[in-house]
């Protein structure tokens, strides 16, 4: 990240117009693989000589607990949690993703802006709004959308998680107690919305409906140019 | 032409006040609170950075000084729009006269002070209801700190604005962040129309100036009529021994 730049307006008492390390976002919905891949890429890159940081949402020490507690009890309006969300990621980016890319490292995030977005349209939030609150937000270096259909992502999630998850499948959305029909229309629906903003926020895709190798051998490329003309900190073992 | 928050058309009717630490607004606003209950009117209080869900997170934030203006704004809003959609809103639908200790103002006064942009705090707050009557309790900085300050009383952190370090000391660093504050609300008195109350008068005096600017307002207002349980009790010759009892349950619950 040479020169930074903001969505909105910069990051209150935050000065620097330029850091030395690189922001990469791997984004994309539930079961898509970007947990599995983001590790494989940490661990590439260090192999490399590269300094990595790994970020997610509702990872934040400020308020990443707290939302899963709030969630539990699903007494949250879909305005209150993208305001936490918001703070989540906020509280991220100033002690743990602006420090990490100050210090020169590659900061690779499992989701961000984006996913906070689409969540927050399917479920009817004023688009003009939800983009204002996260104006603060850094654009990143490259953004990596993981995309698959449904057809892929059902086994996926049925052998890997063992079940369809209650917030994935917007349950807070839908009537009836059948959670496959209810994940399969939210996913539809998410899926739409990433899809409409790709282009507004300049998503490179990335096809997963491959193999998890495919998958990364593609991304590796992609990622190895972004980190090209950074300074490795540590020296190479190859 | 003044600011307005959002329209929203609800029987009920939104009082709140503002001001700076130690210009005596939570003292009025109870005043009227128990003025409005002696007339049996219904009423809701919501107090700043009070909802259940977001408090924890804010608490955690403030122990571990790890709110900064960005996170403090964001997690201020959170608590807000939630108070807005589970107490505000629903007792205006019902009718009731819903009293507000601090409401947007404050973060658009303190939240600008920290650093935040004016519009960006502006359009968070997006989903604010415009107050049926705002009132601002204007004091010179001056007086409010002797207020506040008698007694040296220790001093929070983020209320002191140590995190801004404009000065080690926190009874220095609370002084220039009030100040600060204190100009953020007089432009806001502009903006936004805020209804002054010179809160240098008599306690007294400026509770009838409230009072006789809400009065209006409460024709037609839902009034409760179970009456005054204290009057039952002395009439019908009964102790209460056992409402004792249900306070006693609801305070263990919390």
């Amino acid at each position: 990240m040479t020169q930074i730049r903001y969505y909105g307006e910069a990051l209150p008492g935050f000065n620097e117009t330029s850091l030395p390390g690189k922001l990469i976002v791997i984004e994309g919905t539930d079961g898509v693989g970007r947990s599995t891949q983001i590790a494989l890429l940490q661990e590439w890159l260090e192999g490399r000589g590269f300094a990595v940081a790994s970020t997610g949402m509702v990872r934040s020490a400020l308020a990443g607990k707290g939302i899963d507690r709030a969630k539990q009890g699903h007494t949250l309006s879909d305005s209150v949690l993208f305001l936490l969300y918001a703070t989540d990621l906020a509280d991220r980016l100033e002690t743990q993703i602006i420090p990490a890319l100050r210090a020169g490292m590659v900061v690779l995030t499992d989701r961000y802006i984006y996913s906070m977005i689409a969540r927050a349209q399917v479920r009817g939030a004023d688009p003009k709004w939800i983009r204002q609150v996260v104006g603060f937000a850094l654009v990143p270096d490259a953004i990596f959308y993981l995309q698959a259909d449904l057809p892929h992502l059902v086994p996926r999630v049925l052998a890997e998680q063992g079940g369809f998850d209650y917030w994935e499948s917007g349950t807070d959305l839908f009537k009836g107690r059948n959670l496959f029909r209810n994940y399969v229309r939210y996913q539809t629906r998410l899926l739409m919305q990433f899809d409409a903003i790709a282009q507004e926020f300049g998503f490179r895709r990335i096809d997963a409906n491959r193999t998890i190798k495919e998958v990364y051998n593609e991304l590796r490329r992609e990622v190895a140019a972004v980190v090209a003309p950074m300074k490795r900190t540590l020296s190479s073992h190859q | 032409m003044a600011r307005t928050l959002r329209r929203g058309h609800y029987p009920g009717k939104l009082v709140i006040v503002e001001g700076i630490d130690g210009s005596g607004k939570s003292t009025q606003l109870d005043l009227l609170h128990k003025w409005l209950l002696s007339e049996n009117y219904l009423v809701a209080f919501s107090e700043w950075n009070s909802s259940p869900v977001v408090r924890r997170i804010t608490k955690r934030g403030k122990e571990n000084k790890t709110l900064t203006p960005l996170s403090f704004s964001l997690i201020h809003a959170a608590d807000f729009t939630d108070r807005l959609e589970r107490q505000i809103i629903p007792a205006l639908e019902a009718g009731a006269i819903v009293l507000a200790d601090r409401y947007v103002y404050t973060a658009f006064a303190r939240d600008v002070a920290r650093g935040c942009s004016p519009e960006w705090v502006r359009q968070v707050y997006a989903s604010a209801l415009q107050p049926t009557l705002a009132f601002y309790f204007r004091v010179p900085l001056e007086e409010s700190l002797r207020r506040i300050l008698v007694g040296r009383p220790e001093l929070k952190y983020y209320e002191a604005g140590l995190d801004l370090a404009l000065a080690a000391d926190p009874y220095e660093s609370f002084k220039l962040f009030q100040a600060r504050i204190l100009s953020e609300y007089e432009t806001l008195v502009q903006e936004f129309n805020l209804t002054v109350i010179d809160a240098t008068q008599p306690l007294v005096k400026q509770q009838d100036q409230m009072r006789a600017l809400v009065k209006p307002y409460l024709e037609g207002a839902l009034q409760a009529k179970a009456g005054s349980v204290a009057d039952l009790l002395q009439e019908e010759a009964l102790l209460g021994r056992y409402l004792e009892q249900i306070n006693l349950n609801k305070n263990g619950e919390k």
